[in-house]
């Protein structure tokens, strides 16, 4: 595994990242950091990790060229990076069990997670049952009410899913319910968080066990293209199927890189979950990144159709990718996101899950500008079946049964 | 002011052969016009120093019992800024030390250095940022050096021997060692290597040592205070000033006090 941008020693992004956790975490963070290290460079870890990912996973995923989308629109050629067809329905798992791998290795034998739309916590109670770990998931009060079904396949499979009713009961809370877990039962359990955000050495590990996406999509592009593609897009919640992505083509400067924020309601309305579009440099959950707070430094509440976007930071990478303008950031409502659900349904028979909806309809937004010469990648990082509900909810009476 | 204050109250407590008691209240709760009659009723009782809690809306290092109260002070519209104001308002007539505890987001946001100077010009004599561990200090040690406050370090039951070798050379005003793997609230009984841990740091470090994290009734004083210096006494306190129970806030206090006579 070969990466490009590292972290300095201290774990920052430029000025973004760093540790900021109480003392009881530092040793086990310090513990983490050292046994990813050894992990990486050890050919027998990354065997394991490789062969899980291609028997059990079911990578590598397909890059689909979507024909009649693309012609739909009228533009350019457009690539989906099928994410959503791994084991599990999202690219969560490709993190959830690098980690799980880790957490045997370093003698650990409990989890604890945090989820939002529940497709990490399904990808890390599924790790868990593979290898025999226990666990336990923090869910939000309001998301566990918004992804009933994902909550009862955590229990089938065997983990504890507890309630946090705490804040506005999603993400950010739960994120807060497992670091106060995860000190509190620290010498036992390792904290699988499921995206680039957390203190170092988190984003760094999510980011390269991601980095999956980004490695097959290169070589498939050019495979299949006969060469590198001229953008790509992909959604930002805290941004780990985004970063996974751009990694490998952060360095290939003609690649136009786009990451698409949840704009809920209007970035006008104050109803968002679009950090780096709305948001100012804070400290929340270990790291100096983006936030959405006000002016006395109080974290407020991300607002999203999607449960998997909602959350008001962002990974501190993706802070320095916009500082520095090698990303382009925007932001999707969620009346767009439905749309493209919609249009993706009807056009190529893949229903995407709502987080990746609005890395669809960016690509068309950006495929009016686009010729029929350009080729464009999204990543579909995961399929909508859970959100078949909610979707309907807000669609409302145009549906029957 | 700032850290000579603190080492003043807290040698004037030991000399007498008494231990030091450091309650926590959360700022605002109640209402910040309330802030100045609790800290004198404190004081009153016997407290040694004030932690005063500043409310964020994510205290990851909290329980229940505090998080309740940040909630409240915020939604009564409690600001670090405010509460900063308040304290200078009453500065003068305050002989108690305090020391702000505080996450550090509300802290970046204010900016480091105008949080110092604004510290100084309130009377707060010293800091406690729980999510700051040893590699983040620089972002706040220097402005609050700058000011003479005291920057007060936690050291914990996982701190490795370096660790807390460092924690203890770098901490000001004393060493606040947690008690617990865990979260601020009410504990009933200490893990059987507490006595070790805290005889363990005492012999690190010259400065005096405070117990904290759990620490809720007078037994708990009286068990803790045989290996340290002093205790912080958070959640229990915030539950007492909440339901009005003076009575057994002083008894509480009064606890260190009748320990070692």
């Amino acid at each position: 595994m070969t990466t490009t941008q590292q972290p300095n020693t201290q774990g920052y992004y430029g000025e973004f990242g760093g540790r900021f956790v109480p003392e009881t975490l530092m040793p086990a963070i310090l513990e983490l950091e050292e046994a990813y290290h050894e992990a990486k460079q050890d050919p027998a870890f990354q065997q394991e990790l490789d062969q899980y990912l291609r028997q059990y996973v079911g990578r590598e995923t397909p890059l689909y060229y979507a024909e009649r989308l693309s012609k739909s629109l009228g533009g350019p050629k457009i690539y989906l990076k099928r994410e959503d067809l791994n084991h599990t329905g999202a690219h969560k798992i490709n993190n959830a069990l690098g980690q799980a791998l880790l957490t045997k290795r370093m003698g650990k034998r409990k989890v604890v997670a945090e989820t939002g739309a529940g497709q990490h916590g399904v990808a890390t109670a599924t790790v868990c049952a593979l290898l025999d770990l226990d666990c336990v998931i923090f869910m939000g009060k309001e998301d566990i009410e918004r992804q009933k079904l994902n909550v009862f396949r955590m229990e089938l499979l065997g983990a504890t899913v507890k309630s946090v009713d705490q804040g506005s009961g999603t993400l950010k809370d739960a994120v807060n319910e497992a670091l106060r877990y995860w000190v509190s039962n620290v010498t036992d359990t390792h904290y699988i968080i499921g995206s680039v955000v957390g203190p170092h050495p988190f984003p760094q590990i999510v980011r390269d066990f991601q980095r999956v996406i980004g490695d097959e999509t290169k070589e498939q592009i050019v495979t299949q293209e006969g060469r590198l593609p001229d953008a790509v897009v992909a959604c930002v919640g805290g941004g780990s199927n985004a970063m996974g992505m751009f990694a490998p083509f952060v360095e290939e400067e003609d690649v136009q890189l786009y990451g698409v924020e949840a704009g809920g309601s209007g970035i006008e309305t104050g109803k968002h979950a679009a950090t780096l579009t709305g948001g100012s440099a804070g400290i929340l959950h270990g790291t100096l990144t983006y936030l959405l707070q006000d002016q006395d430094g109080q974290i407020q509440e991300a607002h999203s159709i999607s449960a998997g976007l909602d959350y008001p930071g962002i990974g501190p990478e993706h802070s320095y990718l916009h500082a520095s303008n090698r990303v382009t950031y925007s932001s999707i409502t969620d009346d767009e996101a439905l749309e493209a659900l919609q249009l993706l349904s009807k056009t190529e028979g893949i229903l995407p899950a709502l987080e990746s909806s609005h890395a669809i309809a960016y690509t068309m937004k950006l495929a009016e500008s686009l010729s029929s010469d350009h080729t464009v990648v999204a990543c579909l990082s995961g399929r909508g079946d859970k959100d078949v509900e909610a979707v309907k909810a807000h669609l409302g009476g145009g549906f029957h049964g | 002011m700032g850290k000579f204050s603190i080492d003043t109250a807290i040698q004037r407590v030991l000399d007498k052969g008494d231990k030091a008691f450091v309650p926590y209240i959360m700022a605002g709760d109640g209402g910040l016009d309330q802030l100045e009659s609790q800290i004198q009723l404190l004081a009153n009782a016997g407290a040694t120093i004030i932690e005063l809690g500043i409310p964020f809306s994510d205290p990851v290092a909290d329980g229940p019992t505090i998080q309740a109260a940040g909630q409240r002070a915020l939604t009564s519209g409690v600001t670090l800024k405010k509460v900063l104001d308040e304290l200078k308002r009453f500065k003068e007539s305050r002989d108690i030390p305090i020391v702000l505890m505080t996450y550090i987001n509300p802290v970046f946001t204010y900016g480091p250095k105008r949080f110092a100077e604004d510290c100084e010009a309130s009377g707060v004599d010293g800091v406690i940022v729980p999510d700051v561990p040893l590699e983040e200090s620089d972002l706040v040690s220097n402005a609050l050096k700058e000011h003479e406050i005291a920057f007060i370090r936690l050291a914990t039951l996982t701190s490795t021997p370096d660790r807390l070798a460092k924690i203890a050379e770098q901490t000001e005003g004393f060493l606040y060692a947690v008690t617990i793997n865990g979260i601020t609230g009410v504990q009933n009984r200490f893990g059987d290597q507490l006595g070790n841990h805290l005889t363990n740091i005492k012999q690190q470090t010259d400065k005096p040592v405070f117990a904290g994290f759990g620490v809720s009734s007078p037994e708990h004083v009286r068990e803790l205070t045989a290996y340290c210096d002093g205790v912080i006494v958070g959640s229990k306190i915030v539950d007492l000033l909440h339901q009005g129970n003076e009575e057994k806030i002083q008894t509480l206090i009064q606890s260190a006090k009748t320990a070692h006579v």
